[in-house]
């Protein structure tokens, strides 16, 4: 086989490994939203009916959209590692502009989103949303942290992803070594996951 | 070198990762249907449910937890364990109070 050949060529890499610590990082980072998520369900236990409320005002379409697009942008991630495990370079570096591209139209619909909240008077410290009740408070609070949080993740992950169309380009990246594109990868997924608990949280609140 | 083999297992066609996607999307679906349907507590047990789904296909295969090592799996199981722990805690002291 051809990667038992690179084996023997690059006797100080451990691919396993390499993923092994991404994982651990992962886990951290598990445990950054994870703190989040216990916050919000201690307060929506509390204030069940102002968080009803205040998750009306979201608007669930963009919600469900913009989730379609990061479960799309995530298949297109896989389809950029497959490809450069078959050796086709163009087709890989292609996905990844494609995941960089989808991951663009996520942040311009949050933009979206967030500046029509700001000209509704809805954003930490506004007169209007300090006139209304405490659990309502603290719902937008929750909202813009997390999916603001969510949003920087985002944002990292094309940066990312970016260096990693570098690294294809320049061949760090090859057919037998692209494990840096993997792990990449696994953080685009967790981000992904997380947002996939996000979305029913904040939107769907009936 | 085993831990290169383990690499080239990884790579299937791209035919179960659109089946995967299309489950994705159509249980994203389903979630937002659920949710304009009024059936009480369940409604948030069962749109976390559903999203617990989505996690472990996600997890499984675009995160290829499948093909890893066993190790992978005994790893990431430990650290939602004690994500739940945390929150089981915390209820259990929480909604008594």
């Amino acid at each position: 086989m051809i990667s038992t050949q690179a084996a023997e060529v690059h006797v100080h890499r451990d691919d396993v490994g390499s993923r092994m610590g991404m994982w651990l990082f992962l886990f951290t980072e598990l445990l950054l939203f994870g703190g989040m998520f216990i916050l919000y369900s201690v307060y929506r236990f509390t204030y069940a009916e102002e968080f009803h409320r205040a998750a009306k005002e979201l608007n669930t379409v963009v919600g469900a959209f913009n989730t379609a697009i990061l479960l799309t942008s995530s298949l297109t991630m896989v389809f950029s590692i497959i490809a450069i495990q078959r050796d086709q370079k163009s087709l890989s570096l292609l996905m990844q502009a494609l995941t960089i591209l989808l991951g663009l139209f996520f942040m311009v619909n949050k933009y979206f989103e967030w500046t029509s909240k700001f000209h509704h008077g809805i954003y930490p410290g506004s007169d209007e949303l300090l006139s209304r009740s405490s659990g309502e408070i603290l719902f937008f609070g929750l909202y813009y942290v997390m999916t603001g949080l969510h949003g920087i993740h985002v944002l990292v992950g094309m940066i990312l992803i970016a260096i990693m169309s570098r690294f294809t380009i320049k061949d760090l990246i090859t057919h037998d070594n692209y494990v840096r594109l993997e792990n990449i990868g696994l953080y685009w997924h967790l981000v992904d996951i997380i947002w996939i608990f996000l979305f029913p949280l904040f939107y769907l609140i009936t | 070198m085993d831990k290169h083999e383990t690499s080239a297992e990884h790579s299937h066609g791209y035919g179960i990762y659109i089946l995967v996607w299309l489950a994705l999307l159509s249980l994203t679906a389903i979630t937002v249907a659920v949710a304009g349907i009024d059936i009480g507590r369940f409604t948030v047990a069962t749109a976390l449910l559903i999203a617990c789904f989505k996690s472990f296909l996600v997890l499984n295969i675009f995160m290829h937890l499948k093909s890893e090592s066993r190790s992978f799996r005994v790893f990431v199981g430990v650290a939602i364990f004690f994500l739940a722990i945390s929150f089981i805690l915390l209820f259990a002291d929480y909604s008594f109070q």
